[in-house]
């Protein structure tokens, strides 16, 4: 009775606001409306039983769909979202590799400090983690007046709202992702092994190449994904650092919701969002199985 | 550091750099007398004084720290249920579903749960304000909670439970006297987490706010849209500090429980 009770209580929770949340967008997605706002038809007429759900099925249709297969501002959003996700991937990676590998090879009692150093941003807000570079990248920003003090430049360049200040901002606030798995990895190397191969002639380049890299691969390929994941949905970097050339799906739903108000459209990209996610989840829960088989 | 010491030592040092030094100039700007970000103009406290006798801003923050508290207390209550479902209750009917579901939420783009969230609350009619903004973040912070608590359980051995059990407690007894001590920590960083999620989060928050139950992330976004602005600067220093200082008395406290736990090891097995 009370395992009962225990199940039930947070089962309920989710299904009411996670599963039939997600079916209502599934199911507006299908809909058509002629106002922009709800009742969207076909609407659901259980009174009839089997022969209104019938009726409410035969009247879904993929229209919001081919609308959005129609219009090349989505696909190209889908298209340079996925691009801008997995350029500040790499980017991310080619910075946090370094930094975890050099946290794996400080003295042991310095480690946890390290450690904590690198999870601290994490409990900071995004919100003001993003905010930070505008002031740096804007045209008389820090940066600049700081590169024109140098005289490595003569007149201001323009980063804030590019596509490169977006790609600063994703690896900046995604940067512990990456580091915190590559350094597990990393931590738990067994040094003999790069020993080894320097006895039997390796340069220091080619021991880590041949051992260091390849034994790290499970901690890369999971920070890869965890910044790749939430990247390629992220709506408040495009806005605050992008300019209206980035062109990034998060963004394009938030303002097809919030100004063309077409909510069955947004419900569509959103749908197509979910879909484009789940290849990569798939991969991931993959990798980790094998990692896991792998281990024991 | 033994190889590559010199490498080792440049790359932590311009890794840290690049993670700190943007707040490190946030923080040195919100004490400038100008306006301009551009021009430093001497050492002023005054847009901390424009922060506090800026009503909107306060009204926000009060708003923002309501509904943490709610939903993280909430989210903790739920998650840990959750978690102990999903490590102890053993098979039942739609398990599958049901792990999925906790674990869904992590990965979904906070825009689509947000959307979603709303579309929920219009269909059953619900205003929207302080308790639709409480029931979304509880959703998803529940899974981070859940997350954290069941890597504890699993990482205990049950039959302290069982051994509880057999000397005549009743299964809440058990769980009150035996699991919950030794998952405390977990649980308190599950509430830590879910409540810093719930005071950071501005896109599912915008979604399902409603006129009047204005968060603090969206004021500054909004008055951050339009450029960067000092009081902003001042109100971001005012945060890191808060979270700084939180966290070092945090990870203190942590570790003096484990020289504790340390030393009661020790003194146990001396004893026996």
């Amino acid at each position: 009775m009370r395992r009962w009770i225990l199940i039930a209580v947070p089962y309920i929770w989710l299904l009411a606001l996670f599963l039939v949340p997600f079916l209502i967008v599934l199911k507006i997605s299908l809909s058509d409306t002629a106002l922009a706002r709800p009742p969207y038809f076909p609407q659901l007429d259980l009174s009839e039983g089997w022969a209104g759900i019938r009726a409410f099925l035969s009247e879904l249709d993929f229209e919001n769909f081919a609308f959005l297969a129609s219009d090349d501002l989505y696909w190209k959003a889908y298209l340079s979202s996925a691009q801008i996700a997995a350029i500040s991937t790499l980017l991310t990676l080619l910075v946090g590799y370094p930094i975890a590998y050099g946290m794996a090879r400080a003295a042991p009692e310095w480690r946890p400090t390290l450690l904590m150093l690198v999870i601290l941003p994490f409990w900071t807000s995004f919100l003001i983690r993003v905010y930070s570079w505008m002031g740096i990248l804007s045209t008389e920003g820090v940066l600049n007046q700081f590169l024109m003090a140098l005289g490595i430049i003569s007149a201001p360049l323009t980063i804030l709202n590019t596509n490169t200040a977006v790609y600063i901002g994703i690896v900046y606030t995604y940067l512990p992702f990456m580091i915190l798995p590559i350094y597990a990895a990393l931590e738990k190397l067994d040094e003999s092994l790069i020993e080894a191969a320097e006895d039997l002639g390796c340069s220091r380049a080619k021991a880590f190449w041949l051992i260091t890299v390849p034994l790290s691969r499970n901690g890369i390929i999971a920070g890869c994904f965890l910044v790749f994941i939430p990247a390629l949905g992220e709506f408040v970097i495009p806005s605050l650092l992008g300019g209206s050339q980035t062109l990034m799906i998060g963004k394009v739903l938030w303002e097809e919701f919030f100004s063309n108000r077409d909510w069955p459209v947004a419900s569509a990209v959103a749908v197509i969002l979910l879909l484009i996610l789940i290849v990569p989840i798939i991969l991931f829960q993959r990798n980790e199985q094998r990692a896991r088989e792998a281990d024991q | 550091m033994r190889r590559f010491s010199w490498f080792n030592a440049t790359s932590l040092t311009l890794g840290f750099a690049f993670l700190y030094l943007p707040m490190i100039i946030l923080v040195i700007y919100s004490f400038n007398e100008s306006r301009l970000v551009t021009v430093w103009a001497g050492f002023s406290t005054k847009w901390y004084g424009e922060l506090f006798r800026n009503e909107e801003f306060l009204d926000a923050a009060w708003v923002t720290l309501r509904v943490a508290f709610f939903s993280s207390t909430l989210a903790t209550v739920l998650g840990t249920m959750a978690a102990y479902v999903l490590v102890r209750a053993g098979r039942f009917t739609g398990r599958t579903l049901f792990s999925g579901m906790i674990y869904a939420p992590l990965v979904m783009p906070e825009v689509i749960t947000g959307l979603s969230l709303l579309l929920l609350f219009i269909g059953i009619n619900l205003d929207r304000g302080i308790l639709t903004i409480v029931l979304a973040h509880t959703t998803f912070a529940m899974c981070y909670v859940s997350v954290v608590v069941s890597s504890r359980l699993t990482g205990f051995d049950q039959s302290l439970e069982e051994a509880a059990l057999d000397l005549g407690a009743s299964p809440f007894e058990a769980f009150r006297l035996v699991t919950l001590p030794i998952i405390a920590p977990a649980v308190i960083s599950g509430w830590l987490l879910a409540f810093t999620l719930s005071l950071d989060d501005l896109v599912i928050a915008s979604f399902t706010s409603g006129p009047g139950a204005t968060t603090l992330p969206i004021k500054i976004f909004s008055a951050v849209r339009l450029g960067v602005s000092p009081e902003i600067n001042a109100l971001s220093t005012i945060m890191i500090g808060l979270v700084t200082v939180a966290v070092i008395t945090a990870s203190l406290i942590s570790k003096r429980a484990a020289v504790n736990q340390a030393r009661d090891m020790q003194a146990a097995e001396r004893a026996a």
